[in-house]
C-alpha cells in the first residue's frame, strides 16, 4: 500500500510496472489491477486552460491518503493500493493522478478504485490554480463524476 | 497558549499569509484563531478546518501546541 506526491511528471505504465515488480506482496494471488488516471485537461468551465499548479498541504495530504487507503482495504477484500498524485505545475496531457487497486477478483478492485478516487476529490487537500490566457484562477470545486 | 496557524490556496491569498502563530490565553476555538489572524477578514462559509492533520468543526476548541489550519473546498484528482 503505497501513497506518493511528485512534483515532476510520471510514466503511468512503468510506475505500475514498477509498483508490481518491486512492491507487490501479492504475487501470484491477484487476478484483478483497477486503475483510474485523472489527466489534466486543456479546458474548464468554458476557458482554455494553459497549466496549473497543485497545492497541498504537507503532512495532512499523506495522511489522509493513507487514511482512505486503509478504509478501503477495510472495506473491500484487496490485496494492495497505489496512489501517485502530482503537485506543484503541471501541464496539460499530463497525469495528474494514478490510482490502482490489486484484488483476487475484479469486483473488488472496481469498487475500491471507485471509492478511492471519489473520497481523494472530495476530502483529499488538494487544490488547483488554474493559469488561463489572462491569469491565473482558483479552481473552486470539482466537476462531478 | 500557542497556535499554529495555516492557510492554504485561495484563503491563503486573501488573509495574506501561509502560517501565523497565536499566543493568547483560552478558551479559544478554531473560530476565534481565525478572528485573531485574519483580523476583518470574514471567514467565507465553506471554509474547511484542520487541527492536527485531521478535518474538524469551527467551533471545536483549540488546545496549546495544536495547528490549526484553514481552507477552501479541495480540488485534487
Amino acid at each position: 500500500m503505497a501513497v506518493e506526491l511528485r512534483s515532476e511528471i510520471f510514466d503511468v505504465g512503468a510506475e505500475l510496472r514498477r509498483y508490481q515488480d518491486a512492491v507487490l506482496r501479492a504475487r501470484g494471488k491477484y487476478g484483478a489491477t483497477v486503475t483510474f488516471i485523472g489527466t489534466m485537461r486543456d479546458f474548464n468551465e468554458g476557458d482554455a486552460v494553459q497549466g496549473m499548479t497543485l497545492e497541498y498541504y504537507p503532512g495532512m495530504t499523506e495522511k489522509h491518503l493513507h487514511a482512505i487507503s486503509d478504509e478501503a482495504r477495510r472495506r473491500w477484500d484487496v490485496l494492495d493500493t497505489l496512489i501517485i498524485h502530482r503537485v506543484g505545475k503541471i501541464l496539460p496531457d499530463e497525469p495528474i493522478v494514478l490510482v490502482a487497486v490489486w484484488s483476487a477478483h475484479r469486483a473488488a478492485a472496481f469498487d475500491a478504485c471507485r471509492y478511492l478516487i471519489e473520497e481523494l476529490k472530495t476530502r483529499a487537500p488538494f487544490w488547483k490554480q488554474e493559469r488561463l490566457p489572462d491569469g491565473m484562477r482558483w479552481v473552486e470545486h470539482n466537476t462531478p463524476p | 497558549m500557542s497556535i499554529t496557524v495555516k492557510f492554504f490556496a485561495s484563503l491563503r491569498e486573501r488573509v495574506g499569509h501561509s502560517e501565523a502563530v497565536v499566543d493568547a490565553a483560552g478558551p479559544l476555538t478554531a473560530r476565534d484563531i481565525w478572528a485573531r489572524v485574519a483580523g476583518t477578514q470574514p471567514m467565507p462559509p465553506n471554509t474547511l478546518v484542520a487541527v492536527n492533520l485531521e478535518y474538524t468543526a469551527v467551533d471545536r476548541p483549540v488546545r496549546d501546541g495544536d495547528e490549526v489550519a484553514f481552507f477552501p473546498p479541495v480540488t485534487g484528482g
